[in-house]
């Protein structure tokens, strides 16, 4: 594998990570929630995947349309009955509460599905290439979730910019209480805005577990570079997650070229020294946060 | 009968008693002017009656329903629409999204973005600029117009004049004598008396959290409002 080709898998591989950061930085553009548990809800997804593709004998990739619903409804659901209790009181309660759907969905998967690794198989695309000449190849499968990356991007940019959710979404992150005032009902705004987190989310988890394989644990690695791709890219700004996915994914292949166990950590380096240089991230947005 | 009946409110601003017992009426179609100093609690009145801060005791009915400590987007839905004190503009909406998010309930009724445009025309030719890239001046007609957009029977009116030079001021209050003609029901909550007791048909003064005086402007007195305003 040569250098070039190290970089290519590396920009494939952030189209991965977008799909990964962009809920999570959705649901802390418009409420200001962390969620800890983003991660676990991925694997979640897939587990329900694996589930889905054994029951019905379904391709995973069709599966996605069962569990993508699915985890939008949870999203929903989780946050009408739980989160929405926290709002007002600082970032710490809901950073508790998040982290506790973590531990519960890691141990729920634990005691149902066991410590087994799993992997969604759909039939071929995962391995097959396309050689690009040179010597060089890109996996159908990178390909199409790099693309699948940018669809969702400039849907969801379409959404935000268009619609009139999206202004509700806007201008409830500029200012929740005068959106309010506007006849914004935040409760079920929040709870959409959760709904379509995770069915992003959703989506990722199934990808990834195309991919390779995952177990029930795998969920935290997954939040770290989510944040990772958020935090470099720029809160807010949702291109900016998608070049924070490609900077860590050429940094992870990057590194991992020069040692294979080097990948993570360079992809940790990068963010600490964006971290450093740039604390609000390459494409912060005018945005005040707060 | 009254459009607006507020009995014997009381309500906190944080852990500080702003209102005691304050009861005020407004009749459809009139322009009820709250006006008093600094801290006298009329600003915590308005935003109890737009449902923003609970009803600690007493009534709020509308429309003869008691609707006090319901949502604020449900009183929007009843046609109750605060215009908030310094504008509060969405800044990453630009002019015509902060007017449509004023019309986010879809609430039918004569306002639209056309009239709007046509009552204020230049939040018509800045329409794609950012809110909050107007001037003070145009950000209040922008927020009236945010305000109208949601089609209002009551329109609660915060500190128009606010930061505000007194020509502008001046054209504000035009505009908010044509919304009076519409029939559309004002309260409007002003430090500032002169401007406001000219459009008012009646004045509440608040003095402490407590209604120092109430009439006709006519029949009142500048000693008697001076009084009641700052305490003599």
């Amino acid at each position: 594998m040569g250098w070039l080709d190290a970089v290519v898998q590396g920009i494939l591989l952030g189209g991965l990570y977008a799909l990964f950061a962009t809920g999570l930085s959705l649901i802390f553009g418009v409420m200001r929630l962390v969620n800890l548990a983003h991660g676990d809800f991925s694997i979640l997804a897939a587990f329900l995947a694996v589930v889905a593709v054994r029951a019905l004998d379904l391709n995973p990739l069709l599966a996605l349309l069962l569990v993508v619903p699915v985890m939008a409804a949870v999203g929903y659901g989780l946050q009408r009955l739980v989160l929405n209790r926290l709002l007002g009181r600082g970032i710490l309660p809901a950073v508790l509460v998040t982290f506790g759907f973590s531990v519960i969905i890691q141990n729920g998967l634990l005691q149902t599905f066991s410590a087994d690794s799993q992997r969604l198989n759909p039939g071929g695309i995962e391995t097959a290439s396309l050689a690009l000449g040179g010597g060089l190849a890109v996996g159908w499968f990178s390909l199409l979730t790099f693309a699948l990356a940018v669809v969702l991007l400039v849907a969801l940019q379409l959404l935000i910019g268009r619609t009139a959710i999206g202004r509700a979404f806007r201008a409830t992150s500029d200012d929740g209480e005068t959106a309010e005032l506007m006849g914004i009902d935040n409760r079920r705004l929040y709870g959409l805005a959760m709904g379509l987190s995770l069915a992003v989310v959703a989506i990722a988890g199934i990808v990834l577990g195309i991919r390779t394989t995952f177990t029930f644990a795998s969920g935290p690695d997954r939040l770290l570079f989510a944040f990772e791709a958020v935090i470099i890219g720029g809160l807010g700004s949702l291109w900016g997650t998608l070049v924070g996915g490609v900077i860590l994914g050429v940094a992870q292949t990057v590194g991992a070229k020069l040692s294979p166990g080097w990948g993570v950590l360079t992809g940790h380096l990068v963010f600490l020294t964006v971290l450093l240089l740039r604390p609000s991230g390459l494409f912060t947005t005018s945005r005040r946060v707060d | 009968m009254s459009l607006l009946a507020v009995r014997d409110l009381s309500a906190f601003y944080g852990d500080f008693q702003a209102l005691f017992g304050v009861s005020l009426e407004a009749t459809e179609g009139e322009t009820v002017a709250v006006i008093g100093a600094n801290g006298a609690g009329k600003t915590t009145f308005l935003r109890t009656v737009a449902g923003a801060q609970p009803v600690a005791r007493g009534a709020v009915r509308f429309g003869g329903e008691s609707v006090g400590g319901r949502p604020p987007h449900a009183l929007v839905d009843l046609g109750i629409v605060l215009v908030p004190e310094g504008r509060k503009i969405f800044p990453s909406l630009s002019v015509r999204e902060n007017l449509q998010i004023g019309a986010f309930r879809r609430r039918a009724g004569p306002w639209t973005l056309e009239r709007v445009y046509r009552l204020f025309p230049i939040l018509g030719e800045r329409r794609d600029q950012p809110g909050t890239n107007l001037s003070g001046g145009e950000q209040q007609m922008l927020a009236i117009g945010r305000g109208l957009m949601a089609n209002p029977r009551l329109l609660l009116v915060d500190e128009i004049s606010l930061g505000l030079a007194p020509v502008i001021v001046k054209q504000l209050y035009e505009v908010l004598a044509g919304i009076r003609r519409e029939g559309t029901t004002l309260l409007v909550v002003e430090q500032d008396v002169s401007q406001v007791l000219t459009v008012a048909d009646h004045v509440y003064c608040f003095r402490k959290g407590t209604v120092s005086l109430a009439g006709a402007p006519s029949r009142l007195s500048r000693a008697e409002i001076s009084a009641a305003y700052f305490g003599a």
